[in-house]
């Protein structure tokens, strides 16, 4: 198990190292920063000195070994535009990011795991086809458009809820958050629900899928054959079956959620990291790329660990079959 | 292929092609949907016979009809379906243009990852050992991150430009047609036929591409459709962003950007028509997809 562990994070920090050489190259080689941060008119010496101090003149791998013995003292850089830490002005923003991901994942999972029962139990009734015409439809949308139409229906014909921004925030252990008013719920009901959408349908085709299959299984049969209460065979014995898989699906797709962010946070002018992905592609603010990137895939490669360690925890052929393999 | 036995009816004298057809068209949604797809992409072929205008003709623009409504009648006399936008453009006309550049660049994004990720998938699952080990392990890795991570990281070290948005949509779709092609690979090598045709000594290039591969085929060809699909989303969602192809090139997902700001002011259309095509076209290719799925799975069939 230990020896799983450690080969499994080994693995991952490969990884994390791998994706910062690439990202790190990549954005480092292309375009020329000094054409856009420094002044078209400043004298040939004042340019120079602005090259030397933002570390430009150097060869790349020198830069990246500064950037790394940086990274790992948690320094990322200066973001070149707003001249402060690329990594501080990401961590400031992940708040935000993280309250509207937790949002919209709790909408997936508090509607998503009824609806899919409800479908899984009675797959030919109305509301059952119902409910995956509507999740078909859920991962057909582009979220982005849904996100224009949500804006178009409820802020601009019906005028209930605002469309863009976080509204007054409100500190909770010195993090500012939205859902402790009644103002900041209204400004995160448009943007969770529309990045709910997609991992609504998610679970709700993988709970009555889950569902459908438990019902045919003999511990159900014999659970109705010992007399029990229809609701304590659902809720008991088909629910907790059907939830390990479920629980798995939930922790890997909150990484998701967060990358996907990007997407909502774009429509509603969420002050979150996703926004400042964008803004910082479009202005070629690298620094505060990299650090973004690295922050996210730090996040993944932690999500997925932490899943394939309780994974094989749960079902001990997954550690059989990685070590074969 | 081999004719299967035990198909669904039994028609015999019917070529294989004209039996998938007759199960495809079996169930109406999916029959609805091949329909609706096949007008699509006409309209997209034929979009400079269908459209009213040439959207992209200043000449033929009338600043006057800016932003006008649905129905809406034009300087000129004609009328504008579907109103237009803040260049006083027919957007009935910029669907149709917006539409050919969407297909294209899915149909070309996808065309070029199948190749790739056929080939990489079938000297993994034919070669074996270490280099199926690689490819495999790059492949989990990068479907262990969601496609708009790795598009952006792509589009962010690549820069913008149509070709580049192609590069990372071939990117993100090679490992999963990788995946489809070597699991199928290592099933169907298995088989009699294969070691039929490796006892007539023939060369292991003609084994792997005359009868391994069309062996391959049938998860691939639907793997292949709900990724079409896929890449017109991701575009859309790229340009949209602003990081997709460039107003030169205004596929679906830049029309809708364009009628953002004007949606606020209650002026609808810019961005809700074109948002209607993508998702049309979308759901029908999904809708294709689906029946592909069970007509080609041999699983289903009694």
């Amino acid at each position: 198990m230990l020896v799983y562990i450690i080969r499994r994070s080994l693995q991952s920090l490969l990884v994390l190292v791998a994706m910062s050489l690439l990202v790190f190259a990549g954005v480092y080689a292309i375009g020329n920063p000094v054409d856009i941060l420094i002044n078209p008119q400043a004298e040939q010496l004042e340019r120079e000195r602005a090259i030397a101090e933002l570390g430009l003149d150097r060869p790349l791998h020198e830069q990246y070994v500064t950037f790394i013995r940086g990274a790992l003292s948690g320094d990322l850089g200066r973001s070149f535009v707003h001249s402060a830490p690329a990594l501080g002005m990401i961590l400031e923003r992940m708040p935000a990011t993280l309250e509207l991901a937790t949002a919209a994942m709790l909408i997936a999972v508090l509607l998503g795991i009824p609806l899919g029962l409800w479908a899984g139990l009675k797959p030919d009734s109305a509301g059952g086809r119902a409910i995956m015409a509507g999740s078909i439809l859920g991962f057909s949308l582009p979220t982005f458009w849904v996100g224009l139409m949500l804006i178009m229906v409820f802020s601009v014909m019906l005028g209930w809820l605002p469309s863009n921004g976080r509204g007054p925030t409100s500190e909770l252990l010195g993090v500012p958050v939205s859902f402790l008013s009644l103002e900041g719920w209204r400004h995160l009901a448009l943007p969770a629900t529309n990045l709910a959408l997609f991992k609504l349908a998610l679970l709700i085709r993988l709970t009555r899928a889950g569902t459908r299959e438990a019902l045919l299984q003999d511990y159900v049969k014999f659970a109705r054959a010992k007399g029990l209460s229809n609701a304590r065979v659902i809720l008991v014995h088909v629910l907790r079956n059907i939830l390990i898989p479920i629980v798995t699906v939930i922790g890997l797709e909150f990484g998701s959620v967060i990358a996907f962010a990007i997407v909502t946070e774009s429509v509603f002018a969420w002050p979150g990291m996703g926004k400042l992905l964008i803004d910082s592609i479009n202005t070629l603010d690298r620094p505060v790329i990299v650090a973004y990137l690295l922050v996210i895939v730090a996040i993944f490669i932690v999500i997925n660990l932490v899943v394939d360690i309780l994974y094989s925890v749960l079902d001990p052929r997954v550690r059989l079959g990685e070590a074969k393999g | 292929m081999s004719a299967p036995t035990g198909m669904r009816h039994d028609r015999a004298g019917e070529s294989p092609a004209a039996r998938l057809a007759a199960d495809f068209l079996a169930n109406p949604v999916a029959a609805f949907g091949l329909v609706l797809l096949g007008c699509i992409v006409l309209l997209a072929l034929f979009a400079p016979l269908v459209s009213p205008q040439d959207p992209y003709d200043l000449a033929q623009l009338d600043i006057v009809d800016a932003r006008l409504p649905p129905g809406s009648t034009s300087a000129s006399g004609g009328t504008y379906w579907l109103g237009t936008d803040d260049q006083g453009r027919d957007m009935l006309s910029a669907i149709f243009y917006g539409l050919r550049i969407s297909l294209a660049v899915g149909a070309a994004s996808t065309l070029l990852a199948l190749v790739i990720g056929l080939t990489f998938g079938l000297i993994a699952a034919y070669l074996g050992g270490r280099i199926e080990s690689l490819i495999m392990r790059i492949v989990d890795i990068q479907l262990s991150f969601p496609a708009i991570l790795i598009a952006l990281i792509l589009i962010a070290v690549l820069g913008q430009g149509t070709g580049k948005v192609i590069a990372a949509l071939v990117t993100i779709q090679w490992a999963y047609y990788a995946r489809t092609v070597r699991g199928a690979a290592l099933v169907e090598r298995r088989k009699e036929y294969v070691e039929a045709a490796r006892c007539l000594a023939l060369p292991p290039l003609r084994i792997v591409f005359r009868h391994l591969l069309p062996n391959c085929l049938p998860p691939l060809i639907v793997v292949a459709t709900v990724q079409v699909a896929a890449a017109i989303a991701l575009e859309a969602t790229l340009s949209f962003l602003g990081l997709g192809l460039p107003i030169t090139e205004p596929s679906l997902g830049l029309l809708i950007a364009n009628g953002y700001q004007y949606l606020l002011s209650g002026k609808y259309w810019i961005s809700f028509f074109p948002g209607i095509a993508l998702l049309l076209t979308i759901v029908s290719i999904n809708l294709v997809a689906d029946q592909l799925r069970d007509v080609l799975n041999p699983r289903l069939q009694r």
